[in-house]
C-alpha cells in the first residue's frame, strides 16, 4: 500500500509539470482559438535561451527577465508573421502553421544556443522531504512539491489576472467571442500579442522547471507531447482542466507503468495516457471541463 | 492555345467518364509515364534511383493515402508513419510465415492489415473532430509502434524489432538491380495513383469531399457518415501500408519499429501541405519537394556556402527551413504547388493571345 502511494504521489507530482505545459496551450486556445502545437518548441526555446544568457555571467534574476524579454519578443513576432495573415483560415490550417513554427522555433533555438545538453540548478534538491519520509515512509521530493508550489502560484495569479484586471476582462471577452469584442473596441491585436507573451511565460516557467529536472535539452520538445492528452481530458478551453487532467495523466501514467507495464514488458508510458485520454473522448467528446460545442448547418 | 479544350466534344459516355477528360492531359500523362518507364531507368545511375526516386515514388504513395484522409475527407491524421508500419511488418510476416507467398499479395495484404488498424484508430472520428482527432491520431503512432517493438513476434524474435526484407521475386525474377526495383516501385505507384484518381471523382469521393467541408450538412443530404468516414480511414491505410511496404521492400531493406516514428508522419504530412491539400498531384509534388529539399540545403551549405555558416546554423537549416516553408505556403498558397501548376494550365490555355 505504502508502494502505491508512493507511486501515486510521484504520478501526481509529475502530473503537475504536465500542467505546465498544458496551461501554455490553454491560454492561446482561449483567446485566439488557435491549437498551438509550437507550446513544447517554446519551452525549449525559453529554457534554452536561459541558460545560453546564464551561461554569458549574468546573475539570474537578471537572466530571467531578459529570458522573458525573449519570449515576449517570439510572441509578438508569431503573432505579426504567422497569425495576423492567416486570419479567417479555417483552424486546422492555423493548427498546420502551428507545426511550421514548431519547428522553425526548435531550429532558431538551436542554431542560437547550440544543440548540447545543458544543466539548470534552481538551487532545489531532488530528493525526498526528510520529515514526511520519517513519518509516514513515503518518498516526497522537494523539487517536485517545489514545482507544485510554483504551479499553485502562477494558476492562482492567472486566475487573478484573468478575473480582475482590465486586461484579463479584454482576455475572457475575446475567447468569448471574437468579433463582439471586436465590436465593442477591444483591440483583438493586442490581446492576441498579451495572450502570446503570457504563453510565453508559461512556457519559461515550465522550461526552468522541466529543465532543472532532466536537464535543457531537445528533448523538452516532447513535453508538448505528454500535454496533448491532458489537454483533451481536461478540455482545451479550461485552466483547472490543464490541471485536473495533469493530475490524472500523471497519477494513472506512472500506476500504469507500475502495475500494467510490468507485466507486457514496460515503456506503456509512451503511449497510455494517449489510449487514456482516447477512452474518455468517446464518453466526453468535450473533455472534463471543456464547453460543449453544439454544430449547425 | 497550347491547352484549350475547345473543340474536344464528348459523343459517348465512355469518353464522357475518362479519368482525364482533356486531351493535353492525356497527352501529358503519357509522355510522363513514357518518360518514367523508358528514358529514366536508362538514364539515372545509381544514386538517383536509390537515393532519391525510389523514395520520391514510395513517400508520394504515402502522402497520396494521407491526402486522401486529410484532403478529401477532411480528417487531419498524424499517424501515417504507422499505419506504413503495419503495412511493411504485415508484409514480413506474410512473407515469412506463409510459404510461396506471392510477393504483391503480400503487399496488398500489408495494405489490408493496415486499412484494418486504420479503421480501428478511425472509430473515434465517429465522435471527435479536428484537433481533438488529430491527438488521438497521435495515440495510433505510439501504441503501434510500441507494439512493434514490444512484441518479438512481428520482427521473427529479433533484436530490438529489426526486420530485414526479403528477396522480392515475382515469377521467377529477381528484383535486386536498382532499376528493377524502381520499375516495380514505379508501377505499383501508378496504378494505385490512377485508381485514387478516379476514386476521389467518384461518388466516394464526392461523399469524403462533402463531410470534409461541412459534416452535418452532409449527414443531412443523406451521406452516411460512419461509412464514409470509416472507408476514408480504411482506404487511406491501405495506401498508407503499401507505401510502407515499399519503403521497406524497395527502398531501406533493413528496417526497425523506431524508423516510422513521429518525425516520418510530420514529414508526410509537409509533404501534402507542400504539394497541395487535397490534390493527387499534389502528393507527388510535395514528395518531390520534400525529398529533394534536404539534398539541396546539403549541397547550398557545403558547397557554395561551404565554411561560410557557422556549423551550429549549418546543421539546424534544415528545421528552419522546413518549418519557415510550411508557415510560407499556408499563408502565401494554401493550395500548394499543384494550385501553382493550375495557375500554369490556365495561363497556358490564353497563351500567348491573353484577350
Amino acid at each position: 500500500m505504502q508502494f502505491f502511494f508512493e507511486v501515486l504521489i510521484g504520478g501526481l507530482l509529475s502530473g503537475v509539470m504536465y500542467s505546465f505545459v498544458a496551461l501554455g496551450f490553454v491560454l492561446i486556445y482561449k483567446a485566439s482559438g488557435v491549437f498551438n502545437f509550437a507550446q513544447g518548441a517554446m519551452v525549449f526555446f525559453a529554457a534554452l535561451t536561459f541558460v545560453g544568457i546564464l551561461e554569458t555571467g549574468v546573475p539570474f534574476w537578471l537572466a530571467l527577465i531578459l529570458a522573458f524579454g525573449a519570449m515576449v519578443i517570439l510572441g509578438i513576432a508569431t503573432e505579426r508573421i504567422v497569425l495576423r495573415p492567416m486570419v479567417n483560415q479555417p483552424p486546422i490550417a492555423l493548427f498546420m502553421a502551428t507545426i511550421g513554427l514548431t519547428f522553425l522555433i526548435e531550429g532558431l533555438a538551436q542554431a542560437m544556443w547550440g544543440s548540447s545538453v545543458r544543466g539548470l540548478d534552481l538551487g532545489i534538491q531532488d530528493e525526498p522531504i526528510a520529515w514526511i519520509m520519517d513519518a509516514t515512509d513515503i518518498g516526497v521530493s522537494k523539487f517536485d512539491l517545489f514545482a507544485a508550489g510554483v504551479a499553485a502560484v502562477l494558476v492562482t495569479a492567472l486566475a487573478l489576472f484573468f478575473q480582475y484586471t482590465r486586461v484579463g476582462r479584454a482576455l475572457r471577452a475575446v475567447a468569448d467571442d471574437h468579433q463582439a469584442a471586436l465590436s465593442i473596441g477591444i483591440p483583438l491585436q493586442t490581446i492576441w500579442r498579451i495572450v502570446w507573451a503570457v504563453a510565453g511565460f508559461v512556457a519559461l516557467v515550465a522550461g526552468l522547471i522541466w529543465g532543472a529536472r532532466n536537464g535543457v535539452q531537445f528533448a523538452l520538445t516532447f513535453t508538448a507531447l505528454k500535454a496533448l492528452p491532458v489537454l483533451i481530458l481536461g478540455g482545451f478551453t479550461s485552466v483547472p482542466g490543464a490541471i485536473v487532467g495533469g493530475l490524472i495523466i500523471g497519477s494513472t501514467e506512472k500506476l500504469a507503468e507500475v502495475y500494467l507495464g510490468a507485466h507486457v514488458g514496460g515503456g506503456i508510458d509512451a503511449w497510455f495516457p494517449y489510449i487514456l485520454a482516447l477512452g474518455f473522448l468517446l464518453v466526453r467528446p468535450e473533455g472534463l471541463f471543456g464547453e460543449k460545442h453544439i454544430d449547425r448547418v | 492555345m497550347l491547352y484549350r479544350e475547345a473543340g474536344q466534344f464528348k459523343s459517348s459516355y465512355t469518353s464522357d467518364q475518362q479519368i482525364f477528360p482533356i486531351r493535353q492531359d492525356r497527352i501529358g500523362i503519357m509522355l510522363l509515364l513514357l518518360v518514367a518507364f523508358v528514358l529514366v531507368p536508362g538514364m539515372a545511375d545509381e544514386y538517383w534511383l536509390k537515393g532519391i526516386l525510389i523514395p520520391f515514388l514510395v513517400f508520394s504513395l504515402a502522402a497520396l493515402g494521407l491526402n486522401i484522409l486529410t484532403g478529401y475527407a477532411g480528417q487531419l491524421s498524424l499517424g501515417s508513419a504507422a499505419f506504413m508500419a503495419v503495412g511493411a511488418f504485415a508484409s514480413y510476416n506474410f512473407m515469412l510465415r506463409i510459404d510461396g507467398m506471392p510477393l504483391l499479395v503480400a503487399f496488398a495484404l500489408g495494405g489490408v492489415m493496415a486499412a484494418l488498424v486504420g479503421i480501428v484508430f478511425g472509430l473515434p472520428s465517429l465522435r471527435i473532430k479536428g484537433f481533438y482527432l488529430a491527438v488521438a491520431t497521435l495515440a495510433a503512432q505510439f501504441f503501434i509502434i510500441w507494439l512493434l517493438t514490444k512484441v518479438s513476434w512481428f520482427s521473427n524474435d529479433s533484436t530490438s524489432g529489426v526486420i530485414s526484407a526479403q528477396e522480392m521475386e515475382i515469377f521467377g525474377y529477381v528484383f535486386d538491380s536498382p532499376e528493377s526495383k524502381y520499375l516495380l516501385v514505379l508501377s505499383i505507384v501508378t496504378v494505385m495513383a490512377l485508381m485514387a484518381k478516379n476514386m476521389v471523382r467518384g461518388a466516394v469521393g464526392r461523399a469524403w469531399m462533402a463531410v470534409r467541408d461541412m459534416d452535418v450538412a452532409a449527414e443531412v443530404i443523406g451521406i452516411r457518415i460512419m461509412h464514409t468516414k470509416l472507408l476514408a480511414f480504411a482506404v487511406s491505410s491501405f495506401y498508407c501500408g503499401v507505401a510502407g511496404a515499399l519503403y521497406a521492400y524497395a527502398y531501406i531493406g533493413t528496417v526497425e519499429p523506431e524508423g516510422f516514428n513521429l518525425d516520418l508522419s510530420f514529414k508526410i504530412l509537409f509533404m501534402i501541405i507542400i504539394g497541395g491539400v487535397g490534390s493527387i498531384s499534389g502528393a507527388f509534388l510535395g514528395s518531390a519537394f520534400i525529398v529533394l529539399l534536404p539534398i539541396f540545403l546539403d549541397v547550398l551549405v557545403q558547397d557554395v556556402f561551404a565554411g561560410l555558416l557557422p556549423p551550429s546554423i549549418a546543421s539546424n537549416l534544415q528545421l528552419m527551413v522546413f518549418g519557415g516553408l510550411i508557415i510560407f505556403f499556408l499563408i502565401v498558397e494554401p493550395h500548394g504547388l499543384a494550385r501553382l501548376w493550375q495557375i500554369t494550365k490556365e495561363k497556358l490555355r490564353l497563351w500567348p493571345f491573353p484577350h
